[in-house]
C-alpha cells in the first residue's frame, strides 16, 4: 500500500465546509439508537469549539427514509424539504448541517437536481406557499456534521485526554472507518476524499493517533437501505451486507469500527449479535465482538468524556474492551445508572429554544 | 527546391515523415522534446503480431534518418507558431526561430493516467501497474512484484480510460485488446506456471494476424478470458488483490484474488499536441484528438493551410498504420509544395 | 440442535451468489482440458446454442455450461448436461473448430467417475 497515492486523491476532493453558524436539523432515528451522539455533537460544538449552533424546534424529518423506502413520492419530499430550508431562511441561517447522513444525501440529491432542473424548483416553491404560506432561500453551504468535526480535528486533538491507542502496547489501535453510502456514492465530489478513498473519518482517526485499516469490502454498504430492513422478511439481505464486511475485515484485527450513519453503526453494532446468534460467530478477538461507533461518540470519548453520559451502555456489542485499550476512565457500576445522565446536556443549556 | 518542412515531434510518425521528405530533396528540421528520439517506441519490448523486436522498427527508422542532413532539435519544444502569408514562423523554448514552408504535427499521444481509475488503486496498491510498466519489466527481464516474488496469477484489465463516460474517453483505443493479448503470451511465455486472466468488455482484434494471436494465446498458452468490467482492486491481507468482476456470459458476479493486476492504459492526445492546437488554431475533435479536415480522402491535412498531420495526433493507430500514414504526409506536403494550395 | 432462526427472528441471512472463483473446484474443467485441448478456444460466442435441438426445447444452453465448467460451478452443471442428446449440430456450427459434442460427453464421463463411482 502505497498511502502517498491516497493522498494525492484525497487533495483532489476537497469541499467547502462552513466555519461557524450552523442550522443544525436532527436524524429521525439516531436518538434511539445512539442518544448520546447529537448530544456530544451539540456539546462539542458549543462548548469546546465555541460555536453557535441553532435548532429550529419546528423542523421535521427530511422524509428521506420514507422517500428511500418508496413510500413517500420525491415530489413530497422535495417539498418537505422546502420548508426545512424556510424554516432556516427565517431562522436567518445560511449553513445547513445535517445529523444523518441520508439527509445529506437527499439535500445534496434535491439541490443538485433544483439546479439542473430550475423548473422542478419553482414547481415545489409554489407547491410550499399552497401548502404553507411560505418562502425559502437554499442553503449557501451544507455539509455534514462529520464533515465539521473534521474540519475542526485539530482543534479537538489539541483538547483531547486520550489518543486512540493502545496504552498497553503503545501502538495505535486498528480502526475500520464506514462511511455511509450517500455521503459519497452518488456525488463523489460532495465528500471529503471522494467516494473511492473518503477521508472524513480517516482524517479524525489519524488526527487523534489511530491507524486506518483498508481492507476489501471497505466499500461495500452495511446493507441499511431502508427497504430492506422494513420488512422483516428482508433483513438476511442485510445482515448478509454487514457479514461481507465483517468477514473481509476480520483478518486485518481491527479494535473498532467508525461510522458517519445512523443506520450503520446501528447495522454493524446489531448485526453483530445476530450472526453469532445464528451461526455462533464472533468477529473480534478473544472471543469478542467488534465495537462500533459514532465519530461523536469518539470525538467525545477522545475529549475525556464519560462513556454512559455518550450512551454507549446502548450499544449491542460492548465498548469496555476499547475503553480498557485507550485506558479511559469510568466506571462499570454505573452503566445502567440513568440518574448521571441529565447532567451531560441540561446544565450546559445545549437544548436552545427561541421562536 | 529550397522549401523548409518542419516537423513537431520525433516519434515512429516524425522520424518517417522526415525520412521520406529528406529522400526526396526536402529540407527538414525535426523538433523533439525528449532527449532522443522514438517516443513511445523506446518503451515497448515485443511489437505485435509477430512479437519482434521493436529496436528492429527503431533501427530502421534510425537508418532511414541517418546522414540525409535532417536538422534534429532535441529537448526543444515550441513556444509560437505564427503564419504569415506564405510561410510559418515557429519559435522554440530556447528562442531560436525557425521559419517554414509547411509544418507537419507528430506529436503522437499519451498513454491515458491510471490513477485517475481510482477503484483500481493503481499507485496506491502495490502491483497494480499499467501495460507500459509490463513492458518495462518485460524490458528488463523479469516479471516481479514489488517484494520481489514472481506472481502466480495475474489479471489483465481491459479498456482503462477508453470507452469511459467517467473519465471522459468515449473512444476506443484500438490497441489495448491485441496488447493484452500480446502481453499474456509473454506472460504466460515467461512465466510457465502462472495462470492469466484477461477481462474485457469486447475482444477487438480489428488487425492483421490480431485475431490469430487471440487464438493462440487460448490455444497453445492456456489464457483464460472471462467478459466483465472490473469493478474494483483492494488489496488482502496477504498483499494480493481482490477483483469484482461481472462474468456476464455467466450472468453472475464473480470475484478472485490475483497477484498482479495490469491496466490496459488508452491513448490519449498527448499535452504537446494540445498546447500546438491552441497555438496554431488547429482544430482538435469531439475525442480531443486533431481532427483531420476528411476521414476518408484527408486524413493528413489540418484547417491551417501548410499544416498536414501524421500518426496518433489524429487518432489511435498501431505502428504499421502510423508508417503508413506518415508516408501519406508526405505526398500530401510534396504536393502542397509545389502548387502552394491546400 | 438445528437453529431455528427463521423462527426467532423471522429470516435467514442470504446467501451470496458471486462466483467464488478461487475457492471453485475445477476438477471437471482440467479433465476435460485435458483429454479435449480443442476447449481451450471456445469464446462462448454461443453459436453452439444457438442452433442446439435441447436448448431450443429445454433450458439447457451449452454455451452457459461451458462457462459453469470452466468457471467450476459444477453443481450446476451435473444433472443438466444430461439432456445433451449427442446430435452434434454444436459441432458444425462452432467457428473456433472446438469438438463441442465431445465436451459434453467427457463432462458427463467426468461426473460419473467423480459422484456415481465413488463410494
Amino acid at each position: 500500500m502505497m498511502p502517498d497515492g491516497k493522498k494525492a486523491i484525497w487533495n483532489d476532493y476537497q469541499k467547502d465546509i462552513a466555519d461557524d453558524n450552523y442550522y443544525y436539523v436532527r436524524s429521525c432515528v439516531r436518538q434511539n439508537f445512539f442518544p448520546g451522539s447529537e448530544t456530544a455533537f451539540l456539546k462539542i460544538m458549543r462548548e469546546e469549539l465555541n460555536k453557535n449552533v441553532y435548532e429550529h424546534p419546528c423542523h421535521t424529518s427530511c422524509s428521506g427514509i420514507g422517500y428511500h423506502s418508496d413510500i413517500v413520492p420525491v415530489e413530497t419530499t422535495m417539498t418537505v424539504v422546502a420548508r426545512q430550508f424556510s424554516l432556516m431562511t427565517e431562522a436567518g441561517y445560511e449553513n445547513l448541517l445535517p445529523s444523518c447522513i441520508t439527509s445529506f444525501g437527499l439535500y445534496t440529491e434535491i439541490l443538485d437536481t433544483w439546479h439542473h432542473f430550475p423548473e422542478v424548483e419553482e414547481k415545489v416553491r409554489r407547491q410550499l406557499r399552497k401548502a404553507t404560506g411560505r418562502e425559502f432561500i437554499k442553503p449557501k453551504n451544507l455539509a455534514h456534521a462529520s464533515d465539521v468535526i473534521y474540519k475542526y480535528r485539530k482543534e479537538i486533538a489539541a483538547k483531547a485526554k486520550y489518543r486512540l491507542i493502545n496504552k498497553n502496547t503503545g501502538e495505535p489501535l486498528k480502526v475500520v472507518d464506514h462511511i455511509g453510502c450517500h455521503y459519497a456514492k452518488m456525488f463523489p465530489s460532495k465528500g471529503v476524499g471522494g467516494a473511492e478513498y473518503p477521508y472524513v473519518l480517516a482524517g479524525m482517526i489519524e488526527e487523534w493517533g489511530g491507524q486506518v485499516i483498508d481492507y476489501p469490502e471497505r466499500r461495500h454498504c452495511c446493507g441499511f437501505g431502508f427497504r430492506q430492513y422494513l420488512v422483516q422478511a428482508n433483513r438476511g439481505f442485510s445482515v448478509a451486507c454487514s457479514k461481507e464486511k465483517f468477514e473481509s475485515m476480520m483478518p486485518f484485527k481491527p479494535d473498532m469500527i467508525i461510522t458517519n450513519c445512523p443506520g450503520c453503526p446501528m447495522f454493524l453494532d446489531r448485526w453483530q449479535y445476530v450472526i453469532n446468534e445464528m451461526e455462533g460467530k464472533k468477529y473480534g478477538q478473544n472471543g469478542e465482538g467488534i465495537p462500533v461507533f459514532t465519530y461523536e461518540e469518539v470525538a467525545g470519548l477522545v475529549l475525556g468524556y464519560d462513556p454512559w453520559q455518550l450512551g454507549l451502555q446502548m450499544h449491542q456489542t460492548d465498548c469496555e474492551p476499547v475503553l480498557d485499550k485507550i485506558g479511559i476512565e469510568y466506571s462499570p457500576e454505573d452503566k445502567y445508572n440513568l440518574e448521571i445522565i441529565p447532567s451531560f446536556s441540561e446544565s450546559h443549556n445545549l437544548i436552545n429554544v427561541s421562536l | 527546391m529550397s522549401k523548409h518542412v518542419v516537423v513537431i515531434g520525433g516519434g515512429v510518425a516524425g522520424l518517417e515523415v522526415a525520412g521520406q521528405l529528406s529522400k526526396v530533396g526536402i529540407e527538414v528540421s525535426l523538433i523533439e522534446k525528449e532527449s532522443n528520439t522514438g517516443g513511445h517506441l523506446n518503451k515497448w519490448f515485443k511489437l505485435f503480431p509477430d512479437r519482434r523486436k521493436s529496436t528492429e522498427v527503431k533501427d530502421y527508422l534510425d537508418i532511414l534518418t541517418l546522414n540525409r542532413g535532417i536538422k534534429l532539435l532535441t529537448n526543444t519544444t515550441i513556444e509560437k507558431f505564427n503564419r504569415s502569408r506564405n510561410s510559418f514562423s515557429i519559435i522554440t523554448n530556447e528562442g531560436k526561430e525557425l521559419t517554414a514552408e509547411a509544418i507537419i504535427v507528430a506529436t503522437g499521444f499519451d498513454l491515458f493516467k491510471s490513477v485517475r481509475k481510482e477503484e483500481y488503486g493503481y499507485g496506491i496498491y502495490n502491483n497494480v501497474i499499467t501495460s507500459a510498466d509490463l513492458e518495462e519489466m518485460f524490458r528488463k527481464g523479469a516479471i516481479v512484484l514489488t517484494d520481489g516474488r514472481v506472481p502466480e496469477t495475474i489479471g489483465i484489465v481491459h479498456c482503462v480510460g477508453s470507452r469511459d463516460e467517467k473519465v471522459g474517453n468515449f473512444y476506443c483505443s484500438k490497441l489495448c485488446c491485441v496488447t493484452a493479448v500480446k502481453q499474456a503470451i509473454e506472460i504466460r511465455e515467461q512465466l510457465p506456471d502462472s495462470k492469466v486472466f484477461c477481462f474485457y468488455m469486447d475482444m477487438r482484434m480489428g488487425g492483421a494476424f490480431y485475431e490469430e494471436l487471440y487464438r493462440e494465446a487460448q490455444e497453445k498458452w492456456g489464457v483464460n478470458f472471462i467478459r466483465g468490467k472490473v469493478s474494483e482492486a483492494s488489496e488482502t491481507i496477504e498483499n494480493k488483490l481482490l477483483i469484482k468482476v461481472e462474468d456476464t456470459l455467466a450472468g453472475r458476479p464473480l470475484k478472485m484474488k490475483v497477484d498482479m493486476l495490469v491496466l490496459m492504459a488508452g491513448m490519449e492526445m498527448s499535452e504537446g499536441g494540445k498546447k500546438i492546437a491552441g497555438m496554431g488554431g488547429l482544430k482538435t475533435g469531439e475525442n480531443r484528438f486533431f481532427a483531420a479536415v476528411d476521414n476518408h480522402t484527408g486524413s493528413n491535412i489540418s484547417n491551417v493551410e501548410g499544416v498536414f498531420y501524421a500518426g496518433t495526433c489524429t487518432a489511435p493507430m498501431n505502428i504499421t498504420e502510423t508508417i503508413s500514414h506518415a508516408r501519406a504526409a508526405v505526398i500530401e506536403v510534396m504536393d502542397y509544395l509545389k502548387d502552394g494550395k491546400k | 440442535m438445528v437453529k431455528n432462526n427463521m423462527g426467532k427472528f423471522g429470516f435467514t441471512i442470504s446467501k451470496g451468489r458471486q462466483i467464488d472463483y478461487d475457492s471453485n473446484d475445477r476438477g471437471i474443467a482440467a479433465y476435460i482440458f485435458e483429454k479435449e485441448p480443442s476447449f481451450r478456444l471456445c469464446i462462448e460466442c454461443g453459436g453452439c446454442s444457438a442452433t442446439c435441438t435441447t436448448g431450443n426445447l429445454t433450458s439447457f444452453s451449452l454455451r452457459e455450461l461451458h462457462i459453469l465448467i470452466k468457471r467450476g460451478e459444477n453443481d450446476q452443471v451435473r444433472q443438466t448436461i444430461k439432456k445433451c442428446m449427442l446430435c452434434g449440430k454444436c459441432t458444425l456450427v462452432c467457428p473456433r473448430g472446438v469438438n463441442t459434442r465431445n465436451i459434453v460427453v467427457l463432462a458427463k464421463q467426468a461426473f460419473k467417475k467423480a459422484d456415481e463411482y465413488a463410494i
